[in-house]
């Protein structure tokens, strides 16, 4: 593409031709922004970020998600930066990987994240759910569920896995701010180091100290006699720490968010618990909180648009879940929702691996949430803030308790 | 009814096993495995359609 790009964060004027993700107007309305394009102009354009690509229909993310000869995952971050050259291995395997190396990295982790395997994490999950539910109650009736609540979920079940303190979630959420949020936008506190200096630091500690955990694994890891390369084990190290932290408490606090404004669905979910496994893959199709990229990696045409080598694409799995081409009454939260082949984990061979983990803690965190606190409502709808970004959800989300 | 299953699709989402244990179970790497041999007995048709309608990757059929 050959048009001079926008300034960094200046309005945006037009959707279909000049979108900007990273902006708070989209935070704000994501979702009425792809119902509009996908009526009007379902492959949206923007020369921002070096020319990027926005498909919003369920059947062009799919092509796209289950295409590896045409698109490369050796960018799955839209920003002014891009990863050129990584392929297949790329910076945090196997997200940023490609076939046939994508196969290799992903095996490894697999197992320590099957549904069998994840299981028993859910006890140790609920009893800090139910901590942190002692701490909402007493500080109430007014309460952030995403800041004293979602937020801290995550945090913990994967700190647990690898093996890392949990008292680092600061740091954790400061490193997916800057590179998630505002990629390439915002510089690291002095005092604070960078993401690459903390892995350094855990690595080393469990290096002298081995340890029954996933970074344990990972060092102990052979392929023929040999460890694998230290790039790959500080990438996916970095990878697993990341990728289930903003996305997971982006699912919570948005699940929050419409229990809040939706009694009947709170009394159902308490008087008919057995509809929870529905509900959960409901909340999860209707707030999806990720988008994903691609980069392209040979010239393609997805729905009329001719895409040239090294666009960026995003990916809206959101978007997906809400064409009406897809689902039945596509643009309402169905609680039983029966039928439902939602693509809030992706699609295709980079499907969430953190999937099983993920929808355990959605789960046992509204179960608990619903447990001692089953009536709330928004303290002041005004100020709900929704974080801009390939990651979507509430950071920001003030409830008053009723009752109790 | 029978189950037909097309491993080459599945990816491991696991929705399969979440809603019918009975009919599919899933490997050590989370990959579906089907669990009855032959017709889906009759108890279990609607848990098979479900799982079948639930799959992202269409990697489940129903046939009769
Ligand atoms: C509700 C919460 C979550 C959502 C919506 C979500 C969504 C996604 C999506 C859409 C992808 C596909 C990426 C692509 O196509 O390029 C993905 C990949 C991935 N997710 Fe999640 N995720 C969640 C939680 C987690 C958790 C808890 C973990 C745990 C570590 C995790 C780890 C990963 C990893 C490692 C990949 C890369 C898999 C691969 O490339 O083969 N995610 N996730
Ligand atoms: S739901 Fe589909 S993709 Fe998922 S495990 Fe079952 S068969 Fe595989």
């Amino acid at each position: 593409m050959t048009g001079t790009a926008p300034p960094e964060g200046s309005p945006v004027e037009d959707w279909a031709t000049d979108f900007d993700h990273t902006t708070s107007a989209w935070a704000a309305d994501a979702t009425d922004i792809w119902d509009d394009l996908r009526e009007r102009c379902p492959v949206a354009h923007s020369d921002r970020f070096g020319g990027t690509w926005l498909p919003t229909r369920h059947e062009d993310i799919s092509a796209i998600a289950h295409d590896t000869e045409h698109f490369t995952s050796q960018g799955v971050i839209v920003a002014p930066f891009k990863p050129v050259g990584l392929a297949p291995v790329g910076y945090a395997p196997p997200i940023t990987s490609d076939p046939p190396f994508h196969e290799f990295a992903r095996r490894i982790l697999l197992p320590a994240f099957s549904p069998k395997a994840v299981a028993p994490l859910e006890e140790s999950t609920r009893a800090f759910c139910a901590s942190l539910m002692d701490q909402v109650v007493a500080a109430g009736p007014l309460v952030d569920a995403s800041v004293d609540y979602a937020e801290h979920i995550p945090v913990r079940v994967i700190a647990q896995m690898l093996g890392v303190p949990e008292s680092d979630g600061d740091r954790f959420r400061g490193f997916i701010h800057r590179i998630l949020e505002k990629p390439g936008q915002v510089a690291p506190p002095e005092d604070e180091g960078t993401l690459i200096n903390y892995l350094e630091h855990i690595i080393e500690e469990h290096r002298e100290d081995p340890r029954d955990d996933l970074i344990g694994y990972l060092l102990d890891y052979r392929v023929d006699g040999e460890p694998l390369a230290p790039e790959h084990i500080d990438g996916t190290i970095a990878l697993t720490l990341l990728a289930g932290i903003d996305t997971t408490w982006s699912a919570i606090g948005a699940s929050l968010w419409h229990l809040a404004r939706h009694p009947d669905d709170r009394r159902r979910l308490i008087e008919e618990p057995e509809l929870m496994t529905f509900a959960v893959e409901e909340f999860l199709r209707f707030y999806a909180p990720v988008t994903m990229a691609r980069m392209v990696s040979s010239e393609v045409e997805i729905g009329g648009c001719p895409m040239a080598v090294d666009d960026w694409v995003l990916l809206p799995f959101p978007a997906a879940n809400r064409d009406p081409e897809a689902f039945e009454a596509a643009d309402e939260f169905v609680i039983d929702r029966e039928r439902n082949r939602h693509a809030a984990f992706g699609l295709g061979i980079h499907r969430c691996l953190g999937s099983n983990l993920a929808r355990m803690e959605l789960r046992v965190a509204i179960e608990e949430w619903l447990a001692r606190v089953p009536d709330f409502e928004l303290a002041d709808p005004d100020a709900v803030r929704w974080s801009s970004g390939q990651v979507r959800g509430p950071r920001e989300l003030p409830v008053r308790i009723v009752g109790g | 009814m029978q189950i037909e299953f097309d491993r080459t699709k599945c990816v491991g989402h696991n929705r399969c096993y979440l809603l019918a244990p009975e009919l599919f179970d899933v490997d050590d790497e989370g990959y579906a495995v089907v669990r009855i041999d032959g017709p889906v007995p009759a108890s279990l048709e609607a848990k098979a359609q479900l799982a079948a309608d639930n799959c992202p990757e269409y990697a489940i059929t129903v046939v009769d």
